[in-house]
């Protein structure tokens, strides 16, 4: 098989390097059916791509041990299911995944695509077969190739990293990539509508769910990364600011900044230059990502063993950076605005300062990520800086943009009257205004954790009146019951209600990190029978009685289990197990290093975090580490109510179909304005 | 004043907040990396060195790590090759940190004058051990 998957993988090179060759010909010699071509080599691309994928499926499922990739990821007694996630376990399988679905992708894109814009698919297809064939020559050239095979053929595999062997991380990769790879397809048609010199709005509709899509997937992918790293990692929080997950947030800031002024494109054909960057920008971080995350140039608990691919992402980066601002810059005079700002208190400002504090996020993520990097070229001292440089920057510019978040949507467009102001605002003020006040009198003295829950019901109070308003007109004009109304209103503008929804999604995540400002962490030792006591931030007081540690054999695992009989404020609410687990080969043999197993009892108003952090030898003692964390359940939901929302927004139907030019797409918006005025 | 004068003005704040939040933040947080070679060559150059935050990324010597479980203390020494040194650390530490094989680790804390590295933090990286005896397994064959 592994022969096939070769072959499968210069199939794809040479058609990949073709179907860019031609794309970009058939311009210069105005010949049409080298574009046709460019588009039949994406599908070959697809098609060779399948097949390299399936041929490493069944080396994987078929224990095929002299294959490299799978004696080192795999072994005979791995769950099934982790057999066939352990494809993209390791950088080589992973560059294969990253080319099969961009290479799916490239081929949906031209089937779903609208003839209207059949202009741009000959590019899209250059430049989705460019991105394509970049990942697999890293695989041929880059000492990547998922086929290598071993001189000799193990008894057993290595096995799957026991950190891995949890249903988020089965998830979490994938995801994250899916939302990576979506990016590509919105550059691709960013460069096509600047080759074609096609410049009004259609690109933008004719790409626009594909921003959406890869937006969910980067959201969801790295809440799942959040969700696993609390779960399996044992440090008791979610987010490090560790290099890779600061690498995972970059385009999705820059993508969100995009969602959003692409929206004043579309309504005053304005920020026409700003968008094409976000997007070129959004595409080269994604990149950036995947560099960081394989080179190894910063030191990060997450990467992979250093390797030279990370110097063949390096060179891509440049090189399409360079040629893609290149690009724009000529085409810079026909991106000229058709309009000019009219007032500071606008949406259209408001969207601009919402994007400033988006990009000016980004980019304190991006130095601080790269200050040791930087530090050292500059000063020849290496410099680093931790969480504590992240939130002191970021905690004020995510506050500003939460205020924004809720100011944005409600504010007229163009030029915002005292009147609007006061109609919009006066009500969402006093319900920001009121938990925090009543917060700060029971005691709360943490001045950003009150800013941020102020803030956070302050724009849960704007979105409340628009759905109130909303609902109380239609019950008014159609006589309809209210639930009824709802679900019209709803239904008959998802792109605008779907993208509240994303903004309590939003909310309900600033409000759940606030709360991690009131962890509390004890460490204790305890015998058998003994009982110790944890305060929260709440006021409950937990006590754990120990009910000693027991061994036991699981069936790719030696489990050691400590086990705490739990009460809050003295009534029992059941028994919390944390592990140590020695995973074991077929044949008995220690692999990997023992991995901890975090025992946790989640609630709406906090967690309890127990890790089991091994008994002192010759005795029954064991050692412990509790947390109290607060609101941790919350970040879960607020990703769920965002995917929600994000999903509804681009569900098919609704309005937002058929727009061809700018007039056109101002006219589809006249629904939401008639709304906001509604009395 | 214009609107799009306001705007810039607005946004200048906007611009100069970030650049301030981060200028002061590398400041105030910013944190040394050394190798232990550099760290030793540091403080001869300049004493005020000692005692103050630093990070420190090297080797964990095979066979030093030595731990009290009743204090949930670990001892172990890092080297880079050229200097090594004592490493004291009381907390829980990863389950990557381990004598298994030879472990990098970056360590967070104070080089005291007693020539005792008193960490605050301990990340352990753990270099797969199979892909490094698939390796050897290479080369061999």
């Amino acid at each position: 098989m592994t022969l096939l998957g070769q072959f499968a993988l210069w199939i794809g090179l040479i058609a990949s390097l073709w179907g860019f060759g031609v794309a970009f010909l058939s311009r210069w010699q105005h010949r049409p059916e080298l574009g046709a071509s460019a588009i039949r080599a994406a599908y070959g691309v697809c098609a060779a791509m399948v097949v390299a994928a399936l041929a490493l499926w069944k080396g994987l499922i078929s224990h095929d041990f002299n294959i490299e990739y799978v004696a080192a990821y795999t072994s005979r007694n791995l769950p099934d299911s982790y057999v066939i996630t352990a494809f993209w376990a390791g950088q080589k399988g992973s560059l294969l995944f990253w080319a099969l679905v961009l290479s799916i992708f490239a081929a949906i894109a031209q089937v779903v695509t609208s003839q209207r814009h059949k202009d741009l698919m000959p590019y899209v297809a250059g430049i989705t077969n460019m991105v394509a064939s970049f990942f697999i020559a890293t695989m041929l050239f880059g000492g990547s190739n998922p086929f290598e095979r071993l001189s000799f053929t193990p008894a057993d595999g290595n096995g799957l990293n026991p950190q891995l062997q949890n249903p988020g991380m089965v998830m979490h990769p994938p995801l994250l990539y899916l939302g990576y790879i979506g990016i590509t397809i919105p550059f691709a048609f960013a460069i096509a509508a600047l080759m074609a010199r096609k410049l009004d709005a259609g690109w933008i509709h004719a790409m626009r769910k594909w921003t959406i899509l890869s937006w969910v997937f980067l959201s969801v992918g790295i809440t799942l990364g959040m969700w696993w790293a609390y779960v399996e990692l044992g440090w008791g929080g979610y987010w490090a600011w560790d290099p890779v997950e600061n690498a995972s947030l970059l385009p999705w800031l820059t993508m969100t900044a995009y969602l959003h002024s692409v929206m004043i494109q579309e309504k005053r054909g304005m920020l026409k230059r700003w968008n094409m960057s976000l997007v070129i920008g959004t595409f080269l971080l994604s990149i950036f990502g995947t560099f960081i995350t394989r080179s190894g140039v910063i030191a990060s608990v997450h990467s992979f063993a250093q390797s030279s691919v990370g110097y063949f992402f390096l060179v891509f980066l440049i090189t399409t950076g360079a040629a893609s601002f290149a690009l724009l810059y000529l085409r810079w005079p026909q991106l000229e605005p058709d309009t000019k700002l009219e007032s500071l208190a606008s949406r259209e400002s408001a969207f601009l300062f919402n994007n400033l504090v988006l990009v000016g996020i980004a980019f304190s993520v991006l130095w601080g990520t790269l200050f040791p990097i930087l530090s050292e070229a500059v000063r020849g001292v290496k410099i680093t800086v931790g969480p504590p440089f992240f939130n002191r920057v970021n905690i004020p510019l995510g506050l500003a943009l939460l205020a924004l978040t809720g100011i944005g949507p409600l504010i007229a467009w163009r030029k915002a009257s005292t009147a609007n102001l006061q109609r919009q605002f006066v009500w969402p003020l006093v319900f920001g205004i009121v938990p925090a006040v009543s917060l700060a009198a029971l005691g709360v003295r943490n001045g950003w954790a009150l800013a941020a829950w102020a803030l956070a019901s302050f724009v849960l109070g704007t979105i409340l009146q628009e759905f109130y308003r909303g609902v109380r007109a239609r019950i008014r004009m159609y006589d309809e019951a209210a639930p009824t109304a709802l679900v019209r209103l709803v239904n008959r503008n998802r792109r605008r209600y779907g993208g509240y929804l994303v903004h309590v999604g939003i909310l309900v995540y600033f409000a759940a990190f606030a709360g991690m400002a009131f962890k509390v962490t004890e460490e204790m030792t305890l015998s058998p029978g003994e009982v110790a006591e944890v305060r929260g931030a709440s006021g409950h007081v937990y006590s754990f009685k120990s009910l000693g540690v027991s061994q036991y054999n699981a069936f790719n695992r030696i489990v050691t289990a400590a086990t705490l009989e739990v009460t809050r404020d003295g009534k029992p609410i059941g028994v919390i197990k944390s592990e140590k687990r020695q995973h074991i080969d077929s044949f008995g043999n220690k692999t990997f290093e023992p991995s901890t197993e975090v025992g946790i009892r989640s609630g709406l108003r906090e967690d309890i975090y127990v890790v089991y952090a091994g008994s002192i030898a010759g005795t029954e003692e064991a050692n412990f580490a509790i947390s109290i964390n607060p609101l941790v359940w919350w970040v879960w939901f607020g990703g769920v109510v965002l995917t929600a929302g994000r999903l509804l927004a681009m569900w098919p139907g609704g309005r937002t179909t058929a727009p061809t030019g700018r007039r056109d797409v101002q006219s589809g918006f006249e629904a939401q304005l008639v709304g906001t005025e509604a009395p | 004043m214009t609107p799009r004068t306001k705007f810039i003005a607005g946004a200048t704040i906007i611009v100069a907040s970030v650049v301030f939040l981060i200028a002061s933040g590398v400041k105030e947080t910013g944190v040394y990396f050394l190798t232990p070679t550099e760290l030793f060559s540091r403080v001869e150059q300049d004493p005020t060195f000692y005692d103050v935050g630093i990070k420190v990324g090297a080797k964990v010597v095979r066979g030093s790590i030595r731990r009290d479980d009743a204090k949930q203390q670990v001892d172990f020494e890092i080297t880079d090759g050229g200097k090594q040194f004592p490493v004291t650390y009381v907390g829980l530490v990863p389950d990557t940190f381990t004598d298994a094989n030879e472990i990098e680790v970056i360590v967070e804390g104070k080089f005291g004058r007693d020539g005792v590295f008193r960490a605050t933090e301990v990340l352990a990286k753990c270099g797969s051990r199979y892909e490094a005896e698939l390796q050897e397994a290479k080369k061999a064959a």
